[in-house]
């Protein structure tokens, strides 16, 4: 019966993985801003890592943010991990999969496979859903297991569904979402809160990517001359060929 | 100094035949001198498989071959591997590079004729290490262990099912368990790295003599041998492959390495088309993602697998019709009789075909990365194909035409109207 259970909750998950449909903003992100990015990494740590671990992002990785060794022991490590471990949820996969159903993600790499607008829309879409064991609910993945664990900060928004008819006579439905309870944050510092935790979550997908993008213009300056020469060398050699 | 050089290599060369063989490939090897942009993709394919073999050495060392620990194996070596990074996204993006390079490479042949006598025995190496790539490329796909990998990988394998009467005990012999699993990784592995290297190498090897062996062709289609001076031997229109060629050649790989770089640095994903977003969720085996596509260089005989409908209760046919795909390209030196080689001095009617060709595997290629409904349905009332999906109609009708181009050849090739062919090239 178990079993049963679990592969039905597994295609519910999948039945939402294909739910393309919804309407995604784009991410206010700024790869560049690191107090964002240091912003980010605070709410991650705070909100995010109690439940889900980054397995493969290890603590003093955050150097590249302009955080210091001290700084990051201090203030984002809460389970007693060394500064050159990797960011593991101090929450038992076993107990979480009990809980919510389903083990949360590792978020190491969330970013790349769900795209930062998805995140961007997704943590912004939660709602009161007193039919969800959790008591939540989201536009973007309806029936998600996940909580709203920044609802403290954002309040409790509610789903209003209104009919709509147009000009044809035809009826369809409009969900929106409305704030009705506020939040410590008013909801542009919401959504700013939002931005940063998903360019934090953007830049933990691939720390390496602001080097790779600042190198790639040496190299393309570098092959850029090397043409010249190139070109240069095959003239001078192709001079005696008619 | 020069004197002692000189020693040195009289001392290697009576043991080992290292200047005749410099002048054999490179220094005497006469190549045609009217070599165009088409004729860059030969030494292109040679640098990206330098490229693949150095790149997956290093990978290698820090790539862990198992199903617990692949993933993270991989992400380790994109975080924690100096200069990892670079060298993981060298590797997927010359996997995809070598694809467009060989397939630049194949329709030069077409083009110029260079699969016609007497090199269809090149072409049949060509032919050998392309099946070979695409084998690289599909074990390797598997080894990131991402969903993508897992499941693109239980797609092919159980496409072997389908053979009648064996085609279960082949598909659990392929995978060596009865899901795709830690066994299935580990010979996988063992294919990518190591088997199918070592027949490609000896494939390439012998592409490359046999073609020392009757020289290169060219863009007129015509036989630079046919002319030589009569004092030297030398052909007329041929001049020595290195240095020409060589300082040539430089130039094509500093463009191609601008192009590669771009895609490297600045979009190593290709927008889905390299690297896939589902590829960075970890294989599950519980869970099959929606939507299954194999990458880019694959989805024109997918297209073909999916147009063929299933007969009999089996997809088999449609099986079938991918291998043809794939396989008919070794028939075209005997199937095109057309008097001349190169499209130069071809007909209106190879030139429609080839046309038509290019297509339809461009059309394919693009509809098997997306699903069967991405162009809507044809309505209930349409004669014939109502109901059915728009997609799939036309891949039928140009997996049609992509046999046809084939099956016709040896008739439209021997009709077309041909122009005369100079006796010299023409530049």
């Amino acid at each position: 019966m178990k079993k049963l259970i679990l592969l039905l909750a597994l295609l519910v998950s999948g039945a939402a993985l294909a739910n393309e449909g919804a309407h995604l903003d784009k991410a206010p992100i700024d790869p560049t801003n690191q107090a964002s990015l240091q912003r980010g990494v605070k709410l991650f740590a705070n909100y995010c890592l109690g439940c889900h671990s980054a397995a493969y992002m290890r603590y003093n990785r955050l150097r590249d943010i302009g955080l210091t060794d001290e700084q990051i022991k201090e203030n984002l490590i809460f389970t007693g991990a060394k500064v050159g471990d990797t960011m593991q949820s101090a929450m038992n996969p076993e107990e979480s999969k009990k809980w919510f159903g389903v083990t949360p993600p590792d978020l190491s790499v969330i970013a790349r496979s769900r795209t930062p607008d998805w995140l961007y829309t997704y943590l912004r879409s939660f709602y009161r859903d007193a039919s969800r064991p959790s008591g939540w609910n989201n536009t973007v993945f309806p029936n998600v297991g996940m909580p709203h664990a920044l609802w403290q900060l954002q309040g409790e928004q509610e789903l209003k569904t209104a009919d709509v008819v147009d000009s044809q006579e035809n009826k369809t439905e409009v969900h929106t979402l409305v704030l009705a309870k506020k939040g410590t944050l008013s909801p542009l510092e919401y959504d700013a809160a939002v931005a940063d935790l998903v360019n934090y979550l953007a830049y933990m997908a691939e720390p390496a990517k602001a080097q790779r993008l600042q190198l790639g213009w040496f190299v393309l300056l570098y092959l850029g001359l090397f043409f010249l020469v190139a070109l240069r060398l095959k003239k001078e050699f192709w001079k005696d060929v008619h | 100094m020069e004197k002692y050089l000189t020693g040195v290599l009289n001392w290697v060369d009576e043991r080992f035949p290292l200047t005749a063989n410099w002048k054999a490939h490179l220094s005497e090897y006469y190549a045609p001198k009217n070599f165009n942009f088409w004729y860059y993709f030969g030494s292109l394919a040679l640098l990206v498989l330098v490229i693949q073999i150095v790149t997956g050495i290093f990978l290698t060392m820090n790539y862990k071959p198992d199903a617990n620990l692949a993933f993270a194996s991989v992400e380790y070596i994109m975080r924690d591997v100096s200069w990892g990074w670079l060298i993981r996204y060298m590797h997927s993006t010359g996997a995809s590079m070598f694809f467009v390079v060989v397939y630049l490479h194949m329709f030069r042949g077409l083009l110029y004729g260079s699969h016609r006598n007497p090199r269809e025995l090149i072409w049949l190496f060509g032919v050998a290490i392309f099946l070979c790539l695409m084998g690289e490329a599909f074990f390797g796909y598997l080894l990131p262990w991402g969903q993508m990998s897992f499941w693109g990988a239980q797609v092919i394998v159980n496409l072997f099912t389908s053979i009648p009467f064996i085609g279960p005990d082949v598909s659990l012999w392929l995978r060596g368990d009865f899901t795709i699993s830690d066994a299935t990784l580990n010979r996988f592995f063992a294919f990518h790295v190591i088997a199918l290297p070592l027949v490609l190498l000896g494939l390439v090897a012998a592409h490359i003599i046999a073609l020392h062996e009757v020289g290169s062709n060219n863009p007129d289609g015509i036989e630079i041998k046919k002319h030589k001076d009569p004092k030297t031997g030398i052909p007329l229109d041929g001049i020595p492959f290195h240095p020409y060629y060589t300082v040539k050649d430089i130039v094509g790989v500093v463009v191609f390495l601008v192009v590669f770089s771009a895609i490297v640095f600045f979009g190593p994903e290709m927008s889905g088309y390299f690297l896939e977003a589902n590829n960075f969720i970890p294989a599950d085996p519980m869970k099959t993602p929606p939507h299954i596509a194999p990458v880019w260089y694959f989805t024109p005989y997918y297209s073909i697998l999916r147009a063929v409908p299933p007969m009999f209760g089996s997809q088999f046919p449609g099986v079938v019709a991918m291998g043809s795909s794939v396989v008919v390209f070794a028939l075209l030196p005997w199937l095109d009789r057309s008097p001349v080689k190169s499209i130069r001095y071809r007909g209106s009617k190879y030139k429609a075909w080839l046309a038509a060709f290019v297509v339809s595997f461009l059309v394919l290629g693009y509809l098997g990365t997306e699903v069967t409904t991405v162009w809507g349905t044809f309505g209930q009332g349409v004669p014939v194909v109502g109901g059915v999906d728009r997609a799939t109609v036309a891949a039928r009708v140009f997996t049609l035409v992509y046999f046809l181009f084939f099956a016709l050849m040896p008739f439209y090739t021997r009709s077309d109207k041909t122009k005369p062919v100079p006796e010299r090239v023409t530049g």
